[in-house]
């Protein structure tokens, strides 16, 4: 019956032509989608260019032992910086490591679905939008006004409240990621439930684990705003009891001067803070890449 | 005897044995341990809240609320008010979240609706979650000495030309507005493009297939079928992308100029109460510092009420897809 009726039965057209109305929309439509994502990687770009350009040429080894330059003084370099900073996000590894696993461990493993581990898990996604400038309003609050200083300490500690949130809440993801049966197993051969973490979770977990630190030590190295009144500034070799200088906080500092040699100096800080930052962000890619659970 | 016959089983055939009593004490401890910092963070958070909002109490019961409706910041008067730095944030954030939001969702549908081979979709992603790793003082610094010269021209022209519309009102005389909303934008596109991205990703495959087999074009599909599915995740993302640009402090602080002024000028200097904070903080005085802190509960509170309602939007709607 279709048959007969064939002439009056129009299929519609399978093939496009490019300049038909749908079809242009498509075009122009994905014409501005890459546009706009090749806009997006400009400034990146432009960021790394004018690093090598005007941090490059500054790039010498005395910049990692010298200290910095007062005023009109030439040469000098950041090596207190460079110090400060390696020891202020030491010790925030020192204390967001082990406060974030063990958190960890509850909110995957021991306190699933209990009330306390949902609170606590909401509580460190919301300090993940923290503003970091709340942290240092914090340690200067808690620290600082209490130790009547500024110091290394109170910076440490303000860059562990950032870093908390995101070691916890990557080590969570990974230990979920851990298949039941290896849990299981370790059951099966009496192990408490510590030893199955200790022994079989946490070691699988391991990728997992590294990655949420390196990336939370990569975020923590190139914050400022938490050490501007932590911290402070110090043109000295690290004293821990002392305000300590730290490579984001020099290159605020530097940035508004008026002088040549300190600007060509946060060029430079800015360069070594973001190939620190890159390299660490490479690192945890390879490890978390490496072995997919 | 007992115990060569007991290691004797152990090599040869199982490792399995009952947990010694001092495994079991070990155990109870460390899982008290587990949860003891699990309860540690709920306290960290509630003690971050009372800190800061107990040394905001004396400037709360001097100012009231006439503190957020005040335009004066004047140390020597101890006059103080906030609207202006409150306007500056909710300005500039909303101005970097239509940015932003544009240029992230553009992404998140470049980099999951087949535009690209699967090796460069990697390659594209990694750069775009490279730009949310290099530390916003280094993005100041770059909007200092490249961003601010490269967009005055810019600028002055469009002053110049259409000077009556109230966004171009003023000339840009370095640090303003505009330069600080173009690097904030820089800095909340990788967190929308990421998660909407998950949202698109969350979609199962045969919702766009059916929408092929109904004969649409790939726009017509991902404009009808996938930005609609995926809204909830991507509305999710924009408020997460807001709320990141509520709380960012350095790029603000040496790009918008610190002014107190309340403008809709994209070219005048501003403020926001990040930048403030970051401003003041180094030199307040006791009184100061305690008005500082009210400014830092103002924002605290701005903040979490963002990134909850977030995090609630995005926990609702699965990111995307699965309703």
């Amino acid at each position: 019956m279709k048959n007969s009726s064939n002439e009056t039965f129009h299929l519609p057209k399978l093939e496009r032509q490019p300049f038909e109305p749908r079809a242009l929309k498509s075009i122009v439509l994905s014409s501005i989608t890459i546009l706009s994502a090749v806009f997006a990687c400009v400034p990146l770009f432009s960021v790394l260019i004018m690093l090598i350009y005007r941090g490059g040429k500054r790039l010498s080894f005395e910049l990692f032992y010298a200290l910095p330059p007062t005023a009109f003084e030439t040469g000098g370099g950041f090596g207190n910086a460079i110090l400060g900073t390696l020891f202020m996000v030491g010790l925030a590894a020192l204390i967001s490591v082990p406060f974030g696993i063990l958190a960890a461990i509850y909110l995957a493993e021991l306190g699933k679905y209990n009330k306390v581990a949902q609170i606590a898990r909401f509580c460190a996604k919301t300090m993940t939008g923290l503003p970091s400038i709340l942290a240092g309003v914090f340690a200067y609050a808690a620290v600082v006004l209490i130790m009547r200083n500024y110091s290394a300490w109170a910076g440490g500690i303000a860059l562990s409240l950032l870093m908390i949130p995101v070691v916890m809440l990557t080590a969570e993801e990974a230990i979920k990621m851990v298949p039941q049966a290896m849990k299981d197993a370790a059951f099966g051969m009496g192990c408490t439930q510590t030893q199955s973490l200790v022994k079989v979770i946490l070691p699988v977990a391991m990728p997992g684990l590294i990655t949420g630190v390196v990336l939370a030590v990569a975020r923590a190295a190139g914050e400022t705003a938490p050490l501007l009144f932590t911290a402070l500034f110090s043109d000295y070799w690290l004293r821990v009891n002392e305000p300590t200088a730290s490579l984001a906080v020099l290159i605020y500092n530097y940035s508004g001067m008026p002088f040549e040699n300190q600007i060509e100096l946060a060029w430079a800080a800015s360069l070594i803070l973001v190939l620190m930052v890159f390299i660490l962000n490479i690192i945890s890619r390879a490890i978390g890449g490496k072995k997919r659970i | 005897m007992a115990m060569k016959q007991l290691s004797g089983a152990e090599e040869s055939h199982s490792l399995s044995r009952p947990p010694s009593s001092v495994d079991i004490l070990f155990d109870k401890s460390f899982r008290a341990l587990t949860c003891t910092f699990t309860w540690a963070t709920i306290l960290l958070l509630a003690f971050i809240v009372y800190k800061i909002g107990r040394q905001a109490i004396p400037a709360v019961s001097t100012y009231g609320l006439g503190f957020l409706t005040s335009t004066t910041w004047d140390v020597n008067a101890h006059e103080f008010g906030i609207l202006p730095e409150i306007w500056g944030t909710l300005y500039s954030s909303f101005l970097a979240l239509f940015l932003g939001g544009f240029f992230g969702i553009t992404i998140a549908i470049f980099l999951t609706q087949d535009f690209l081979p699967h090796k460069l979709e990697m390659i594209l992603k990694n750069i775009i979650e490279l730009l949310a790793a290099i530390p916003s003082v280094v993005y100041g610094l770059w909007g200092i000495y490249v961003l601010i010269p490269l967009i005055r021209p810019v600028a002055d022209l469009l002053h110049d030309n259409l000077g009556w519309i109230p966004f171009f009102s003023t000339s840009l005389s370095g640090p303003g507005m505009f330069p600080a909303v173009l690097v904030l934008s820089i800095m909340i596109l990788p967190t929308v493009a990421a998660i909407s991205q998950d949202a698109f990703r969350a979609i199962p495959h045969k919702t766009k297939e059916a929408a092929f087999g109904m004969g649409t074009t790939r726009w017509e599909a991902i404009l009808r079928v996938m930005l609609p599915t995926a809204s909830g995740g991507i509305f999710g993302a924009l408020v997460l992308g807001f709320g990141r640009a509520l709380g960012e402090t350095m790029a603000l602080a040496m790009l918008v100029g610190n002014a107190n002024e309340i403008s809709l000028s994209l070219f005048a200097p501003a403020n926001t109460l990040a930048a403030l904070l970051a401003l003041n903080f180094p030199e307040a005085g006791e009184l100061e510092a305690s008005v500082l802190m009210y400014a830092a509960c103002v924002l605290l509170l701005i903040t979490l009420l963002v990134n909850i309602a977030g995090a609630a939007i995005i926990s609702r709607t699965g990111s995307g897809g699965k309703k």
